[in-house]
């Protein structure tokens, strides 16, 4: 195989974060390259320091070691090229789906597009998710899915070399995730995106990805193992949930995450020690940076 | 269609017309009386009630000017208000016309005699103070408004500073206008020296302590309100590399809009009560000099008469409070908050 310059590309990425007990180390040495046009879910149990990955692509938060490559370029700083969709949509909401659409594409075309062209451009994106009918709506007259889908919509507007999902589905009941999952797949084997999303679903990350990422406990999580997903596009959800690769691969990251890494919560209290007593504490540190909200209390 | 949208938009800032307006299309009569009442009926009687004790317990307090003034000498001493400020009107027309038909005559006599014309110097009425008030506290409120929003904004943004400033904050928002009157004076007429006034030196005093008083509230609910914007859309804002003011007029000061009304709201309530009180001691024309004058005057008018001005300055509180939730109301994305 020829070696191009890969797409994206991270190098020995670490990160420190400062706590009370010193720095606490939430990701160690992580070595990923990815191809233009490839769909990457990152999945692990929580606190393992996805988002954290997702963060330092995005560039809102600096590696302390290592660093992360786009199209050759290093990544030291937040940029539509990068667009992330955040698990709460993050909407404005004293904007409509158009004026949030519309917000993005002012600041990314600016001297670019005329207005007549921008106005194509923010209903293009609308479209391509289904909201067209809901442009004038404020995301409180809206429902979770569909803010989501403007949230998607407001990503894709700003034409991103990469884009960047943290669990854009994770709060939305299953049909509504069925669908909006339906519509990315839609979406991006007609746009080729490069895609990366964290994801907690085992079976939206079988469907969707070309390469599952799967995640080591922290602290100090890294990469563990990556599983390649050779599964026919488009796919199907219907028909490969009774497709024995499908769920051969199903089975491949179930056995990762619940034999190979335990989740960390389901430890008793009793064999808990110091150290990790410690580390938790500092994975709550990291949590409350990175804003994700904790599943397990 | 279109009619229909305003209406929904009206109703939407002055919720208590909806009523009203269905009852004027005739929608379900009945049913809108009966809200109507249910909405006006209860604070009615909640009214009637107070009238009723406030009658009783003035009828027995005997001061050295008479009775205490009930509901009856109130009323009595507001009409007299009434009539002096028409006399007084119609003294100051009568003035403008006499000058005006002197001034006439003398140019009849002699095309290039000079004239003179002279301001009319007569007392001011009870409605020119009520005026004067208004225009000294909204004057301040909005001076001290303009200073606490950008301060308050730029501390919130910055932790360190707004770490900083807190103290300072919090060391001045208890402060009574009274404290600081007697400091404004002695720096307004020290600073404050020309010869062609364009201000007096009772309003710039008066104007100052109130907005000395009520910076605090708006700047700290500001800050806070900048400081709380929720961490997803700094991230938005970041991601979209938007430059330092459109962050700001995008960004933070929409969201941080309903904080910053329940600040101003707190400021200008602050503000009234303030300038009362400035403005006995300074002064200044307005209902506070009203409510001193009375009490030196000391004739057995005077209760009711500073009484009606209790009233009118209570009246105008909750008028000015009703105005800014309104106004909030307006521009607030926020509809949802729970304004009262």
């Amino acid at each position: 195989m020829t070696h191009t310059v890969p797409h994206l590309e991270l190098t020995g990425v670490s990160i420190d974060f400062p706590t009370p007990n010193g720095p606490f180390r939430a990701l160690n040495k992580v070595n990923l390259k990815i191809e233009e046009g490839e769909f990457i879910s990152l999945i692990g149990h929580s606190g393992c320091g996805k988002s954290t990955v997702l963060n330092i692509v995005a560039g809102l938060y600096k590696a302390t070691e290592g660093g992360v490559l786009l199209d050759g370029k290093e990544v030291d700083e937040p940029g539509p090229e990068r667009a992330v969709v955040f698990q709460n949509h993050s909407l404005l909401p004293w904007l409509t789906a158009y004026e949030n659409v519309e917000l993005a594409v002012k600041q990314v075309f600016k001297g670019q597009k005329t207005k007549p062209e921008m106005k194509e451009w923010i209903e293009h994106n609308l479209n391509l998710v289904h909201m067209d009918h809901a442009m004038d709506k404020r995301p409180d007259e809206i429902s979770g899915g569909m803010k989501q889908r403007v949230g998607i919509a407001r990503a894709l507007a700003m034409e991103p070399k990469i884009l960047l999902m943290d669990e854009p589905f994770g709060a939305l009941d299953a049909l509504t995730r069925a669908h909006l999952q339906d519509s990315l797949m839609e979406i991006t084997s007609s746009l080729g995106n490069t895609v990366i999303m964290i994801t907690h679903d085992v079976d939206e990350a079988v469907l969707l990805s070309d390469r599952i990422v799967m995640m080591t406990n922290g602290p100090a999580a890294t990469i563990g193992e990556i599983l390649e997903v050779n599964l026919e596009r488009p796919r199907n959800r219907v028909e490969l949930s009774d497709d024995s690769e499908y769920n051969h691969y199903r089975h491949a990251v179930l056995q990762f995450l619940y034999e190979k890494q335990r989740n960390p919560d389901d430890k008793t209290e009793a064999s808990k020690t110091d150290k990790e007593e410690m580390s938790e504490e500092a994975s709550m540190a990291s949590e409350k940076l990175t804003d994700n909200k904790p599943e397990a209390a | 269609m279109h009619e229909g949208h305003i209406m929904q938009k009206l109703t939407n800032y002055l919720p208590w017309l909806k009523p009203v307006i269905k009852l004027v299309k005739g929608e379900n009569p009945t049913e809108q009386i009966k809200i109507i009442l249910a909405k006006v009926g209860t604070p009615l009687l909640g009214l009637v009630i107070f009238l009723i004790i406030w009658a009783g317990a003035a009828s027995a307090i005997d001061t050295s000017l008479g009775k205490f003034p009930g509901p009856g000498e109130v009323r009595t001493q507001f009409l007299n208000l009434l009539d002096e400020s028409k006399a007084e009107k119609e003294k100051e027309i009568a003035f403008y016309e006499r000058q005006q038909k002197r001034n006439e005559a003398k140019l009849a006599k002699d095309p290039n005699a000079k004239v003179k014309i002279r301001p009319y110097t007569g007392n001011p009425t009870f409605f020119d103070q009520i005026g004067t008030s208004l225009v000294t506290v909204l004057s301040g409120f909005i001076l001290a408004s303009l200073i606490a929003i950008p301060i308050g904004i730029i501390i919130g943004l910055s932790p360190g500073l707004y770490a900083a400033f807190n103290p300072i904050i919090q060391l001045f928002k208890p402060v009574s206008p009274l404290a600081w009157l007697p400091l404004v004076t002695m720096v307004v007429s020290a600073v404050y020296v020309t010869k062609d006034p364009m201000f007096s030196k009772s309003y710039l005093t008066s104007m100052i302590t109130v907005l000395l008083c009520c910076l605090w509230p708006t700047m700290i609910n500001t800050a806070v309100g900048v400081a709380s914007i929720s961490k997803d859309l700094i991230n938005v804002s970041k991601v979209l590399r938007l430059s330092w003011l459109t962050n700001i007029y995008k960004i933070v000061i929409p969201s941080s809009l309903p904080m910053m009304f329940t600040g101003l709201r707190l400021s200008l309530g602050i503000a009234w009560m303030v300038l009362i009180a400035a403005e006995m001691l300074a002064q200044n024309p307005g209902l506070g000099k009203f409510v001193w004058d009375e009490f030196q005057n000391g004739s057995s008018n005077s209760l009711g008469r500073i009484m009606v001005a209790v009233l009118v300055i209570g009246a105008i509180g909750f008028l000015l409070d009703r105005g800014m939730l309104t106004l909030q109301r307006v521009l607030s994305w926020d509809k949802t908050a729970d304004i009262r």
